[in-house]
């Protein structure tokens, strides 16, 4: 490939000043190699192939301030805050604020998991924003839940925005799971206005037979979210994990998951409600680099109005991949004449004996499906929501755990009501 | 016969419940529905018999509002209102009723929940509260019970995974709990053993009362020997060509169609 010579633009202008900024104050070569890599490639555009449907280099003319550590003033406002807010989940909630780990607002946490605070290190993925956000985040929380624990209750993640002044929030947050642990967490995106730029990295390690559920619940309205997830799962380990997204004005998750050994399942979801003119993007990759792994994708989104959608999914079979068992569906119903979702599924597949497909589908509501409810006097906007609501509900009850289904699908509901 | 008597447009029509009149409709530029008048009165049962493609599934369609159909011209009046200036909902909250010839499968909806909304939508149309939980699930309990259908099915998603006979059972369930003062049924007999057509057509009977009115479309003179009509109309190339008693449809089981299509032709 010819290099192409691109002018830095303004906003990695800013971002390599606040780089070097960050340098002068606490040197670390893991980060400055991140920055590089970063550097090297710069913001993405439509010619980088995994984000083809997200300009971002278009759509972030430039990076706002990084905020700096919370103050003992806005700890304080941010306890009176969590001590009225209804709480997504049962069980313990470590809080981050403005993207650092805050210890003293996070609860207690229950026998078999531990949380530390310090750097947290990954494997290299290769995209620029995943290392951009190696590069600027602060010490993030590194939760482990110890050998053959079982956990009965979720952790939630909160992830509090800080301040109403335009700025960026970098997090980074690490869970490990040791053999034979099982443990389910929701990550919550709060409080974010539209001059928030919010970078933010969770990196899982399932352990040989371990089994994790995650959800991810970006509902607030942040300028900007761009959200790295990297799995890796050994032996016989398993993952399920949603993301639900009906905020923001430009949602990018972007989901690694790679099966190192033998055996392994990822179930991987999400929901996307997006309105006006919002932009959510979903793109994964999924790597089978060992035999007898299974793994499913099922993404829904409802576009309306003004609004676009992206889902890319690939999934790479390797040579050592031998009976992957593999099966990616995305599923999309426009609500309005100008809506968009742009679909791209792929296979990638090095070994001959697995069994892999991929379906993706975009429509309008089914017509005769209204005139039906309609005609037995329910009310068309009613009848509409009715099967909104069924379509979503098809992707969240594959969480399989009510306790995350139900406050997902009060969401869900919550989202279609507010629309009536 | 003379046309005056055709459809009973003018004969019985003057208070009729539901009067169809000079109705023309037509699905991308093609007439199915020809000038076709048609009055249907309290108490009545009217069966509309008729060939394939002669325009009976597009009647039942256009009566209830589905979207798709131009109407050209006429109207159908119930209780002095013009339908076809309602949406479906509203004509539906008027008395209404669709067993539909293909009931629509709506994965994701549960059965019981279709159910609820369906009837509080009604009773809120009426001025009614809302049914308790209890006071629903024995409503539904005793309909099923009498019409054998099993709760089981009742748990599963609407119409998806239905068997034939099970779609047209829960059709007739439907009518039986919304009460409806016009039912029209679809082809509601086609696909059903001779059983199960024995129990939809004593969840017809059961409803039957002078206050409403069933307008039965079917191709064959099985139904009808079991809800027997009072007036039977014969349908071909989208109009109503022939009107009588009872002995009409068994007449039309002796000869066929053909004198009455190429009539109309």
């Amino acid at each position: 490939m010819t290099a192409h010579v691109v002018t830095r633009s303004a906003a990695e202008g800013t971002l390599a000043r606040q780089f070097a900024e960050q340098e002068r104050r606490e040197p670390s070569r893991a980060r400055a190699s991140a920055f590089a890599r970063f550097a090297a490639a710069g913001l993405p555009t439509r010619r980088v192939e995994a984000w083809h449907y997200t300009d971002l280099r278009a759509a972030m003319p430039d990076a706002a301030p990084i905020l700096p550590a919370p103050t003992r003033a806005e700890i304080e406002a941010a306890r009176s805050r969590l001590a009225r807010r209804e709480r997504f989940a049962a069980g313990a909630q470590l809080v981050l604020l403005g993207g650092r780990f805050i210890a003293e607002l996070s609860d207690r946490l229950p026998a078999g998991v531990s949380v530390t605070e310090g750097p947290v290190d990954a494997r290299a993925v290769d995209d620029p924003l995943a290392a951009l956000n190696e590069a600027l985040s602060p010490a993030g929380p590194r939760i482990s839940v110890a050998r053959e624990a079982k956990l009965g209750e979720p952790i939630t993640i909160l992830h509090l925005a800080n301040g109403d002044s335009s700025c960026s929030v970098y997090s980074r947050t690490s869970i490990v799971l040791d053999a034979g642990a099982h443990a389910s967490f929701v990550e919550i995106f709060a409080g974010a206005h539209a001059g928030v730029q919010r970078h933010t990295a969770t990196i899982i390690m399932l352990a040989d037979g371990a089994t994790a559920k995650h959800v991810s619940v970006i509902g607030d309205e942040p300028g900007l979210h761009i959200e790295t997830q990297i799995w890796e799962l050994a032996k016989t380990a398993e993952l399920s994990a949603f993301g639900l997204v009906s905020g923001g004005e430009l949602t990018r998750r972007q989901i690694f998951v790679r099966m190192t050994e033998d055996g392994a399942k990822a179930s991987l979801g999400g929901l996307a409600l997006i309105d006006g003119d919002r932009r959510a993007d979903t793109t994964l990759q999924v790597v089978h680099a060992a035999p007898g792994g299974t793994s499913r994708e099922f993404y829904r989104a409802i576009v309306d109005d003004d609004a676009v959608g992206v889902f890319q999914g690939k999934v790479i079979v390797e040579q050592a991949a031998q009976k992957t068992d593999g099966a990616m569906k995305s599923q999309a119903i426009l609500l309005s004449p100008r809506a968009q979702m742009n679909e791209k599924p792929e296979l990638e597949i090095f070994a001959d004996d697995v069994v892999c497909g991929h379906g993706a589908t975009v429509a309008s509501l089914d017509p005769e499906q209204v005139f039906y409810l309609q005609s037995r006097g329910i009310s068309k906007p009613d009848a509409r929501a009715m099967l909104l609501e069924a379509f979503g509900r098809e992707s969240i009850d594959r969480i399989e755990d009510e306790r995350l289904i139900d406050p997902l699908r009060a969401r869900l509901a919550a989202w279609l009501g507010a629309r009536k | 016969m003379t046309a005056n008597s055709i459809g009973r447009a003018q004969a019985g029509g003057r208070g009729a419940m539901l009067e169809i009149r000079n109705l023309s409709v037509s699905i991308q530029d093609k007439l199915i529905l020809d000038n076709l008048s048609l009055a249907v009165d309290a108490g009545e049962v009217a069966a509309i018999m008729g060939p394939n493609g002669s325009g009976k599934s597009t009647l039942a369609y256009v009566i209830t509002g589905k979207p798709g159909y131009e109407v050209q011209s006429g109207e159908i009046v119930l209780d002095g209102v013009n339908l076809l200036d309602l949406e479906p909902t509203e004509r539906a909250l008027k008395g209404l009723f669709l067993a539909f010839q293909y009931p629509t499968e709506i994965p994701g909806v549960t059965t019981m929940t279709f159910l609820k909304a369906a009837l509080n939508a009604q009773r809120r149309a009426r001025g009614e509260s809302d049914l308790t939980t209890p006071d629903f699930m024995r409503r539904v309990r005793e309909a099923a019970n009498t019409l054998k259908i099993d709760q089981e099915m009742l748990r599963r998603p609407l119409n998806v995974g239905f068997s034939g006979g099970e779609k047209k059972r829960f059709e007739v369930l439907q009518m039986a709990l919304l009460a409806p003062r016009v039912s029209v049924l679809d082809e509601t007999d086609s696909g059903l053993d001779i059983d199960a057509l024995r129990v939809v057509a004593d969840g017809v009977n059961d409803l039957r009362d002078p206050k409403r009115a069933f307008v039965v479309i079917t191709h064959y003179q099985r139904l009808l020997d079991h809800i027997k009509p009072d007036v039977v109309h014969v349908m071909a190339r989208g109009r109503i060509v022939a009107t009588g008693g009872p002995e009409l449809a068994l007449e039309l089981e002796r000869n066929g169609y053909r004198d009455y299509a190429e009539e109309a032709a």
